[in-house]
């Protein structure tokens, strides 16, 4: 289990000189000649191509389907001609039919659109230069991560512009519902999945083996968003495991060679759906997927949305990664054809090459100077920014010296050289204008859309405004959150448990990383390792002294420690104001949305009576994650009851917890789910 | 009586061919007419006639002639005395092994670099009351010191020679076996049986932890066919016998056993008994297990052997199978009872060309399906049907040369093969003419249905005769930097692909990473079909210049080889045994309960480990 992304090799080690504007040269010639460039990509060895319907074909004669088919039509009963037509109609709906010309015809107007909303997409090439060996080698996964829906096919354009195959993409089923659009996209290589799939089996039959028949075929690269979805948190998401499995599994089973994982970090300056996504995580309802939406929100491309990172990480080989974690020997005895549950070596190897894949993600995105503003914005009362406003100098110079920081842990910053840093953090604000603006040497927060609006109609009102604009602020925030989060957790146990003793501090971390697991990503049974690079780093910026025992504040680390305490304080505040709420207030069974209802008037009184300081408890996202985390701690229970599903909380173990949280009882160990460890 | 090297070289060189000139009907490749029958001549001192330090016979080798052409040496093979224009090229192409760069064996072995024996006086003295022949001799105790793995070859042919046994034995008959395994018993000395000496497992090897005396019994000398019985079909053999002999003293009555594994110009009944062995034709014959009908066995705690020779046997689990492929942990087996069938009236070989391996493997296993593979079917990948080429002796006539130019236009350019990609399956049929003649039809329309054409009966036969010459084709490899050797396993049908594709591509990527110099050859073929699988044969061979400790690597590839064998379904092994090579991976193939039997047998049967080669357990 020593085995670390490090180890693996980090995403991004590259100099910023690495990355090339591939917008540049668009910018100098023919968009239509670049749509019609010659594309002839190298394929991976030995593999044909292979038309969608050859792959239809494959998926529907498999001895898998016709198993499952059989089975199913046992079980339920129905002929198996009825089933069969089932999952010819579930292929139908599901598969892609990529076609060079729709690719062409994709690169034609995403040129026009990027040209105006980028100043730039930069991408490095020498991981471009990896990928290409690697297409060519064996069947290989693309894994970006999600952040918006640019994303979903800004991959393909730049395969597209480096003569690399162009990927077959996992997409989410609303996508295909769009007019036209939808269409595209299945022509553009997309395959759409439902969601909430949940226990149809004959739905997941067909899914996984539609993927693990492009894998083995290998005539293009897969894409899929290991996070599952796109994050409207900006913060990576705990991976998804479900189709990671079915991507792994012809490794395991022996009918590829290899598989190569490409970890790709996508980073944004600025976000198109940017305020999209602070409504939605206030409970605003999100937009069905629609043409009509779709042209309607292309006044959002009227904006300049700075610049844009594409960082493809170095590829990594299944196999070793697999090396001594999982004995492929157990498919030895039952033909592979047949459905089997994958066993507690593999459940837990896969679940820790995923996180280990959002990990590298993280260590390769790209921290833009704006995402620092906002982690020291945010420590400030919202009270300061709305009403008397910061004072630019100093939020100026905060930002240099939390670069300076960020820079020590190991961060890679987007932040143009040879440019005065004061035009950089000026242009940052430029760029921000929705969220803040400057006036008088003080900056403000703008709010409700306008800056200095007017007075809001009722106080809860304008507590969902000013939460509307802090959460944007959190979303710019949580781009650079996993570069502080492992330090800012030891800082936090140091502060908490009052105590040095490296045990005590090692305990209370173990203890946080398991409750904040779903707000951040930590790889499942790395917590002393996470420990001692937290270590490691607070005392590389001279915050702390460690020696063999004991871990002690420097002379001149309050500064350090106590940003970082308070750059995990909200998560803490929101964790406690929920858990007293579990304990004390909630009915023993709740629904998530009676719960989530009770949370935000719960903490809209709290934030009014100045109760609390932090809006980020009014994120139905961080609500989300607290349920989540309580089930995966084996506090609270989801059961189901007539039409919904309903949590039963374990109260007393909430209380517990909250004790331990406000360190007012010592940390037991808290163990997850045993299967999720290494 | 110490039989004395002077006596044996006299009889040498008296010896006189036997027989003339080959008959052209000579099915067989190699050729029973040739001078000697190995044991007739009471050949005590083998190395006499065949390499010490390499693989068979003195006289066949290869070789780069004045001319720098590969020739093979010799009269005993079809290939024998022939130019082979193609094999320096494809050696240089394949390994980058250049004529510049030579690494040649010592020639003689240096006796004194033999340690001396340490006998058993008692034992010593109670061999010598009994008459049995006996011999401490350095040249007599190196050559049954050893198999045919690389790293046995390998040191020998530096002049390094590591535990050798330090006394041979000759047992004339299974009253001899008895006495020397008392006598054994009695003084505590380690008897390790010796048959052909063609293992590939280190089952020769004398453990280096041995500190007894340990003492060869070889049963060369146990060498007649002791009744046919025509009525039943079955033949009564010394297991001493060597492959070649008993087919030809078979053949001289109109009969044959049928079992051709690829070692038996040199390898003994006995060892193929205790090993499992497999024989090319197994298809019509069977496998030995199928073959043997009563078999007899000195152990320790005496003699196991059935009494009766019922064709089946419902009494318990088959006491048999505690001799079969107990690889000389047990005890000697002296005597067999075979099955054996009429020499055939008619025998074709045959060949298949298949647009790639994949469809060459989908012909196989519909063959299988329908059951009705030909006395032999192996299917070869590209880079041995490419080696195959390379090993095409000059052809004599414009014309022959011609007709191969054309079959090579008709199949790429016409057919559209692509030559990096094709492939070639080589077949044997036998029976009488006109059922050969059906069955050859039945079997190349199923092969036209996975694209498969005829290539001709030429093909086919030189198919066969590499596999006897592939062996003689390592030593000319070790005189130029390539090491290699071949190991097999067996597996479902299903995981065929897979397992060929993913071994050879861990052979590659292994090499890389252990800083080999030189792209490998890694390439395998499907030797046996059966109904629920095949067997697979992978040769694997580098050019080793610029490793400090070639074997070393060569050893962790073949692991890593054999690991990523059973990770893909495939078997510890088909045929060649476990001896010391394997014996480590054991207990997760049988399953502790599964070792714990072995064990216990073992225990009960040799309870002082006299049979002390530790093999397999």
């Amino acid at each position: 289990m020593t085995n670390t992304y490090r180890d693996v090799g980090v995403a991004g080690q590259q100099d910023e000189e690495d990355f090339v504007d591939i917008l540049e040269e668009r910018r100098l010639s023919s968009d239509l000649g670049f749509a019609l460039r010659t594309f002839s990509p190298q394929l991976h060895k030995g593999s044909p191509p292979c038309s969608s319907a050859e792959l239809h074909r494959a998926v529907l004669e498999s001895q898998y389907l016709r198993y499952v088919t059989k089975e199913v039509a046992m079980e339920t009963g129905s002929c198996e001609q009825e089933v069969r037509e089932e999952v010819c109609g579930i292929l139908g709906e599901m598969s892609q039919n990529l076609q060079l010309r729709f690719i062409r015809l994709m690169a034609y107007m995403m040129t026009k659109v990027f040209k105006t909303v980028f100043s730039a997409i930069f991408v490095n090439v020498e991981g471009l230069n990896m990928l290409q060996q690697a297409t060519q080698e064996n069947p290989v996964i693309l894994m970006p991560n999600h952040r918006s829906y640019i994303d979903f096919l800004v991959i393909s354009y730049i395969m597209f512009s480096y003569d690399i195959p162009v990927p077959v993409i996992a997409a989410g089923i609303p996508l295909a519902g769009m007019k036209i659009v939808g269409e595209i996209l299945r022509r553009s290589g997309a395959f759409f999945i439902r969601r909430a799939i949940g226990s149809d089996r004959l739905y997941w039959a067909v899914l996984s083996e539609y993927v693990r028949t492009v894998v083995r075929k290998g005539f293009a690269p897969l894409e899929f968003f290991v996070e599952g979805l796109r994050s409207r948190t900006l913060k990576s998401i705990s991976p998804k495991l479900g189709m990671m499995h079915m991507v792994l599994e012809p490794f395991l089973k022996g009918e590829v060679y290899d598989i190569t994982l490409v970890p790709i970090s996508i980073s944004y300056d600025r976000v198109l759906e940017e305020s999209l996504l602070a409504h939605e995580l206030l409970g605003v309802p999100k937009p069905r997927e629609s043409t009509m939406g779709l042209l309607k929100a292309s006044s959002v491309l009227q904006e300049n949305y700075g610049s844009m990172h594409v960082n493809f990480g170095r590829p990594l080989s299944v196999r070793q990664l697999c090396e001594g974690k999982i004995n492929r020997c157990q498919y030895n005895l039952t033909p592979r054809d047949l459905p089997q549950k994958p066993s507690a070596d593999v459940q837990a190897c896969v679940s820790w090459m995923a996180h280990l894949m959002v990990r590298i993600q993280e260590e390769g995105s790209r921290i833009s100077p704006w995402s620092l503003m906002a982690c020291l914005l945010l420590q400030t009362p919202a009270t300061v920014l709305t009403e008397q406003g910061l004072l630019w100098h100093r939020l100026t110079e905060k930002t240099l010296w939390l670069r300076r920081l960020a820079l020590d842990f190991g961060a890679h910053l987007n932040w143009p050289e040879q440019i005065p840093d004061s035009d950089v953090l000026l242009s940052t604000l430029a760029l921000h204008r929705t969220v803040v603006h400057q006036k008088a040497g003080r900056v403000f927060l703008v709010w409700g859309g306008e800056p200095e609006g007017r007075h809001p109609v009722s106080p809860e009102e304008g507590v969902m405004r000013t939460a509307a604009a802090a959460l944007m602020l959190v979303s710019y925030r949580n781009q650079s959150l996993h570069v502080f989060v492992r330090p800012a957790l030891l800082a936090t146990a140091m502060s908490v448990t009052k105590s040095t003793e490296r045990d005590d501090l090692l305990a209370y971390f173990c203890f946080l990383q398991d409750v904040f697991s779903n707000e951040f990503i930590f790889i499942p049974g790395r917590s002393s390792q996470d420990f001692e690079e937290a270590g490691y780093l607070l005392k590389k910026c001279k915050a702390v002294h460690i020696s063999q025992q004991e871990v002690t504040v420097s002379d001149s680390g309050l500064e350090v420690l106590s940003f970082l305490q308070e750059l995990l304080k909200p998560f803490i505040n929101s964790y406690q104001l929920m858990f007293r709420y579990l304990c004390e207030d909630a009915d023993q069974i709740f629904t998530e949305k009676q719960f989530l209802h009770a949370v935000r008037t719960l903490a809209t009184n709290a934030v009014l009576s100045g109760e609390l300081d932090t809006y980020e408890v009014l994120s139905s996202n961080v609500q989300k994650n607290v349920l989540s985390a309580l089930q995966r701690l084996r506090m609270a229970t989801k059961v189901k009851r007539s039409e919904n599903e309903e949590y039963k909380v374990d109260r007393a173990a909430v209380g517990r917890a909250g004790d331990v949280l406000s360190g007012k009882v010592p940390p037991q160990v808290l163990r997850a789910t045993p299967a999720a460890r290494l | 009586m110490i039989f004395s090297n002077k006596r044996s070289r006299q009889i040498l060189r008296h010896a006189k061919p036997a027989g003339g000139s080959s008959s052209p009907n000579c099915h067989h490749l190699f050729s029973w007419y040739m001078i000697f029958n190995l044991t007739e001549l009471l050949l005590f001192h083998r190395q006499e006639i065949m390499k010490w330090n390499g693989w068979g016979y003195n006289d066949s080798k290869f070789i780069y002639n004045k001319n720098g052409q590969a020739e093979f040496t010799g009269k005993r093979y079809r290939l024998s005395g022939m130019i082979i224009p193609g094999l320096r090229d494809w050696m240089e192409s394949t390994f980058g092994a250049t004529v510049q760069h030579k690494t040649p064996a010592t020639p003689v072995l240096n006796t004194s670099a033999v340690q001396p024996p340490t006998l058993n006086e008692a034992f010593v003295e109670g061999i010598k009351s009994t008459g049995i022949p006996f011999s401490h001799d350095p040249e007599d105790r190196v050559f049954r010191s050893h198999g045919h793995c690389l790293h046995e070859i390998f040191p020998l042919r530096e002049g390094k020679v590591g535990r050798v046994p330090d006394m041979v034995v000759w047992p004339k008959c299974h009253n001899d076996v008895v006495k020397t395994v008392e006598l054994a018993c009695k003084h505590n000395v380690c008897l390790i049986p010796f048959g052909g000496g063609t293992s590939v497992s280190s089952a020769l090897e004398c453990p280096p932890e041995e500190t007894r005396s340990i003492v060869s019994l070889d049963t060369s000398q146990m060498n007649r066919v002791l009744w046919i019985d025509e009525k039943n079909l079955t033949a009564h053999v010394e297991a001493g016998i060597i492959g070649q002999d008993l087919e030809r003293l078979l053949n001289e009555s109109g009969y044959c056993t049928g079992h051709e594994p690829d070692s038996m110009e040199f390898s003994s009944l006995g060892g193929w008994v205790a090993t499992r062995a497999s024989g090319m034709k197994k298809n019509i014959y069977g496998n030995i297990e199928d073959l043997v009908v009563h078999i007899k066995m000195v152990t320790p705690r005496g003699v196991i052997e059935k009494s009766c020779q019922g064709p089946r046997m419902s009494t318990g689990p088959d006491v048999h199978h505690f001799i079969l492929g107990s690889e000389g942990t047990l005890g000697v087996v002296t005597e067999v009872t075979m099955k054996i069938r009429p020499v055939p009236e008619y025998q074709k070989y045959g060949s298949v060309v298949f647009p790639n391996f994949e469809q060459g493997v989908a012909c196989l296993r519909e063959v299988a399906r329908q059951r009705c593979a030909p006395a032999s079917i192996r299917l070869m990948d590209n880079e041995q049907f490419q080696f195959g080429h390379a090993l095409k002796p000059q052809v004599s006539s414009i014309f022959t040369s011609f007709l191969d130019g054309l079959k090579k236009f008709y199949i790429t350019k016409f057919k559209g093969f692509d030559p990096s990609r094709l492939c070639v399956a080589t077949l044997l049929f036998e029976g009488d003419r006109e059922k050969v003649l059906q069955h050859e039809k039945q079997v190349y329309d199923i092969a036209a249905k996975f694209g498969g054409l005829a290539a001709g009966e030429d093909n086919g036969q030189r198919g066969y005769m590499l596999t006897f010459v592939i062996a003689y084709l390592r030593d000319l490899g070790m005189d130029y930097f390539v090491i290699g050797e071949s190991f097999e396993t067996s597996v479902p049908w299903d995981r065929v692909l897979d397992i060929c594709r993913n071994v050879k591509a861990r052979i590659v990527q292994e090499c890389k990473d252990r800083g080999v110099q030189f792209q490998p050859l890694s390439t395998c073929r499907v030797t046996q079909t059966y109904d629920a699988g095949a067997c697979v044969y992978f040769y694997f061979a580098f050019n080793y210049r610029g490793l400090s400790d070639p074997l070393h690597v060569y050893a962790q590839v073949e692991h890593a080889a054999r690991e990523e064998i059973l990770a893909n379904g495939g078997s510890l092994s088909h045929h060649h045994g476990v001896g010391k090579l394997r014996k480590e991976w054991m207990r997760e193939t049988v399953s502790d309960v599964g070792l714990g039997m072995l064990k216990s047998v073992k225990d009960y049967v040799d309870p002082n480990n006299i049979f002390g080669n530790r093999n397999l357990l």
